[in-house]
């Protein structure tokens, strides 16, 4: 799949989404009106609870400005030889959710989109999504690279490097860009030193002295009993 | 609207369910006493599966983590924070103080860093030392055995160090440092820094078979699930209730004022239940308030009568006043070195592994007291935030900032974990002239007048926090590191964090011998009114370079034990 047709699969995705997030809930009928967007709970108050619900089902970014967020988002990040793109990992998704909740982004992003589109109208006579590739590169050459920028095009500068954030942020803190990352914790574990060959790499060592001050992992389960003096002695 | 009052007389009520409140109540109710304990948040249980946040991934959440709704970001285990809808505070002057509240059982208990000092000899007389400020009317010796009971009970990694005035105690095995951690050791040493196994309240080692060994999520400011790290319900509250004490918890209840007969002598409180906004009132033999040390300053000076006038156990006009929070300064730094790093778990405790605790000698330097080193860095799990500025760092290399494309997924793992964050934490000098009061003119949406604060930063602090971003600069030179941002200066009080930013705010109830300087005595009892105590952070006169949650504790522990000798010799 090219980059444009994936994009055109994320937008049908990211309408979708909500409908995706309802899990298993059953068809509600047409007569009821638009169905309720959820989120599975991830231990939130009554009050955050209710704040999210509220948000997920408002709606900011319309349909042109959504898509011009996932084709830059897929710019920012196409899919690599081993992992999937920025709207492959629902980045799309996570940057329409931030700006109802950080209202600060809204303003500057509807503002930067517009910009977009308007440069790309000077230049190609013609929005930016609908422009080539080739295009769109062009366009994107002049605004990404902050120290280089030409002074009249520094609205385009801050635009793009908000929207490199965001979706590095959204592609990072995915499950696959987690994976892509090669983040291994989060889970149970037991910590027992740095392992041997990164030591080696960065040619350091434990100290005698000071592992003799560290937790046997063997003895971890163990109930800790002390001497008088505060020597441990299990 | 007419007060509810329960018919039933309590041995003793407790105001608030955090450090200083939860060893009231495991203390007490372990004594045979019969008791209410009220707290203004909810009822909360790290291991409760609807509310727990640890091992969550950013996903999980749809706003990937961020601070939006929680101050410390969506998994943090604090509800409540700098701002609380309902419950505001106002400035006077002009001046600045930050608040920070949790609203919820077990306080901020169930976030906090787990850092556990104890306070050395020096600490509680540092007016003989260097002629500031007062000298605790107790010294060391009369809380090493709290320190020590505190340690066995509820469990502290650590290592004996003999040092002078950071005392050791009853220690568990420490973990191994981190890469970036023994980075900072051979850097901080060449800048003659010393550094040491940190010393947290998690269980690196079994204590008891109630309560879990550490799993190594470093998620302590979740609060952990299997109670491996110190919070107040899980560790005193929970235990208390299960061996059988007689402990009635009122959640979501938001206290007033203390009540008092005509002779003066408290009788009970006056609380607001946040769900049906109505007023009840609890009678108790004693009252012990450990609702923060603001907001027990708060509940006394709310509560006047004929016999009070000024706020009950006021006569001294010192309630409020001597508010002191820790010095605070940080900075980040890149370390070229742990570029492009191997990934593996590294998550280990919630918290620093190795630390400095004070090594300076004030007789060579321009400002007193001193402060304690933190430091963080390493293979985090990413949340919100994470990838701003990706390659920002790039320019450090003689590489192109910015840009797109798959360039950018390189940059994020070129950088990841590349970054060290140091802290300074330290002891400021109480003043007179820091204080919070009543404001007359604000009440909260319970009704009850609020909080104003007044602080200012004197010339010590801020050459304390210059001193701190020397000390940075000269590890992250022995480091190959290069700081980021710019060095902060005078006009930017060197760093120095607003005061209350730190979140150890103490002294508004100091201690003393003196009931014409102090608010209570010894043993955190009210000079003006025997059947009060006050076992927060209030009655601290100083609170040195550690942080004040082991201090409360024993403490706490300590003052238990005169009120329950004191019950029995009928003299309150």
């Amino acid at each position: 799949m090219n980059r444009r047709d994936s994009i055109k699969s994320i937008l049908l995705g990211s309408l979708a989404g909500g409908v995706a997030l309802q899990g298993c809930s059953t068809e509600a009928p047409s007569d009821v009106g638009p169905k309720e967007i959820t989120f599975p709970d991830y231990g939130r108050t009554p009050k955050e609870q209710l704040r999210d619900k509220e948000l997920l089902n408002k709606v900011f970014f319309n349909e042109h400005e959504l898509a011009t967020i996932a084709v830059l988002c897929d710019i920012i990040l196409p899919k690599s030889e081993n992992f999937g793109s920025a709207t492959d990992a629902e980045v799309p998704t996570f940057i329409e959710f931030i700006v109802k909740d950080i209202e600060a982004y809204q303003l500057p992003l509807r503002g930067g989109i517009m910009w977009l589109d308007s440069y790309s109208n000077k230049l190609y006579n013609k929005a930016f999504i609908s422009c080539t590739e080739q295009e769109q590169y062009n366009i994107c050459d002049q605004i990404a690279y902050p120290e280089e920028t030409e002074p009249e095009l520094k609205p385009g500068e801050h635009f793009f490097t908000t929207m490199r954030n965001l979706t590095l942020t959204g592609y990072y803190t995915s499950k696959m860009g987690i994976e892509a990352l090669g983040y291994k914790g989060n889970t149970a574990n037991v910590w027992d030193g740095v392992p041997e060959d990164v030591l080696k790499d960065h040619g350091l060592e434990y100290e005698t002295e000071w592992l003799a001050k560290c937790i046997d992992q063997s003895k971890r389960a163990d109930i800790a009993k002390w001497d008088n003096d505060g020597y441990l002695i299990t | 609207m007419q007060i509810k009052e329960s018919p039933e007389q309590f041995d003793a009520i407790i105001v608030g369910s955090g450090a200083g409140g939860g060893m009231a109540t495991k203390i007490l109710s372990e004594a045979g006493l019969n008791i209410a304990v009220i707290e203004a948040g909810p009822f909360f249980d790290p291991a409760n599966p609807k509310t727990r946040t640890q091992l969550k991934w950013p996903y999980e959440s749809p706003r990937r983590g961020a601070s939006t709704t929680r101050h410390f970001g969506d998994f943090d285990m604090a509800y409540g924070g700098w701002d609380i809808e309902g419950e505001p505070y106002t400035h006077k002057d002009g001046t600045e103080f930050e608040w920070f509240r949790s609203r919820m059982l077990g306080g901020r208990t169930n976030h906090w860093g787990r850092i556990s000092l104890r306070f050395g000899p020096k600490d509680f007389k540092r007016k003989s030392i260097d002629g500031l400020g007062d000298n605790w009317p107790i010294s060391y010796e009369d809380v090493k055995p709290y320190y020590d009971k505190v340690d066995k009970l509820i469990g502290v990694f650590g290592s004996k160090e003999n040092l002078p005035n950071d005392p050791d105690g009853f220690f568990l095995p420490a973990p191994k440092p981190r890469l970036h951690e023994l980075y900072y050791i051979k850097a901080a040493r060449k800048a003659n820094v010393p550094v040491y196994p940190s010393r947290l309240s998690i269980l690196t080692k079994r204590i008891n078979n109630e309560r879990g060994v550490c799993f190594y999520c470093g998620q302590c400011s979740r609060s952990c699930s299997v109670y491996a790290d110190f919070s107040s319900g899980s560790c005193l509250i929970f235990p208390a209730q299960k061996s059988g004490g007689q402990i009635r918890l009122y959640t979501d209840s938001m206290v007033r004022e203390v009540v008092t007969d005509d002779s003066g002598k408290a009788t009970g409180v006056i609380f607001i239940n946040k769900n049906d906004r109505k007023e009840y009132k609890l009678n108790a033999k004693v009252i012990v308030l450990a609702a923060s040390a603001c907001s027990t300053a708060r509940i006394l000076l709310n509560s006047k009568s004929k016999v009070h006038k000024d706020g009950l156990g006021n006569s001294s006009g010192l309630i409020g006043r001597y508010l002191h929070d820790s010095t605070g300064a940080d900075r980040v730094g890149f370390v070229p070195a742990l570029m492009d790093r191997k990934t593996y778990n590294e998550d280990g405790v919630g918290g620093m592994h190795v630390y400095s605790p004070w090594w300076g000698d004030n007789k060579k330097l321009d400002f007193p007291r001193g402060y304690h080193l933190e430091m963080w860095g390493g293979l985090g799990m990413p949340s919100y935030g994470f990838g701003f500025g990706v390659n920002a760092l790039n320019k450090f290399i003689g590489e192109k900032v910015g840009g797109y494309g798959n360039q950018l997924r390189k940059d994020a793992k070129k950088f990841y974990g590349a970054i060290i964050g140091f802290s300074s934490r330290g002891e400021s000098i109480p003043m007179e002239s820091n204080y919070c009061e009543i404001d007359s003119d604000t009440v909260d949406e319970w009704g009850i007048p609020v909080l104003r604060f007044h602080y200012k930063w004197t010339q010590h602090e801020r050459l304390q926090a210059k001193h701190a971003h020397n000390t940075f600069e000269e590890i992250f030179d022995h480091m190959g590191a290069i700081p980021l941002g710019a060095k902060p200066d005078a006009e930017t009080d060197y760093g120095l964090a607003p005061p209350g930013s730190i979140i150890h705010e103490v002294g508004t109830t100091r201690m003393g011998n003196d009931p014409k300087k102090s608010v209570t005595n010894e043993y955190q009892q009210l000079h003006d009114v025997d059947n009060v105590f006050i076992v927060d952070g209030g009655p601290f006169v100083s609170q040195a370079d550690k942080n004040p949650t082991w201090t409360i504790m024993a403490l706490s522990w300590r003052t238990c034990d005169y009120i329950v000798s004191e019950l029995k010799k009928q003299n309150i």
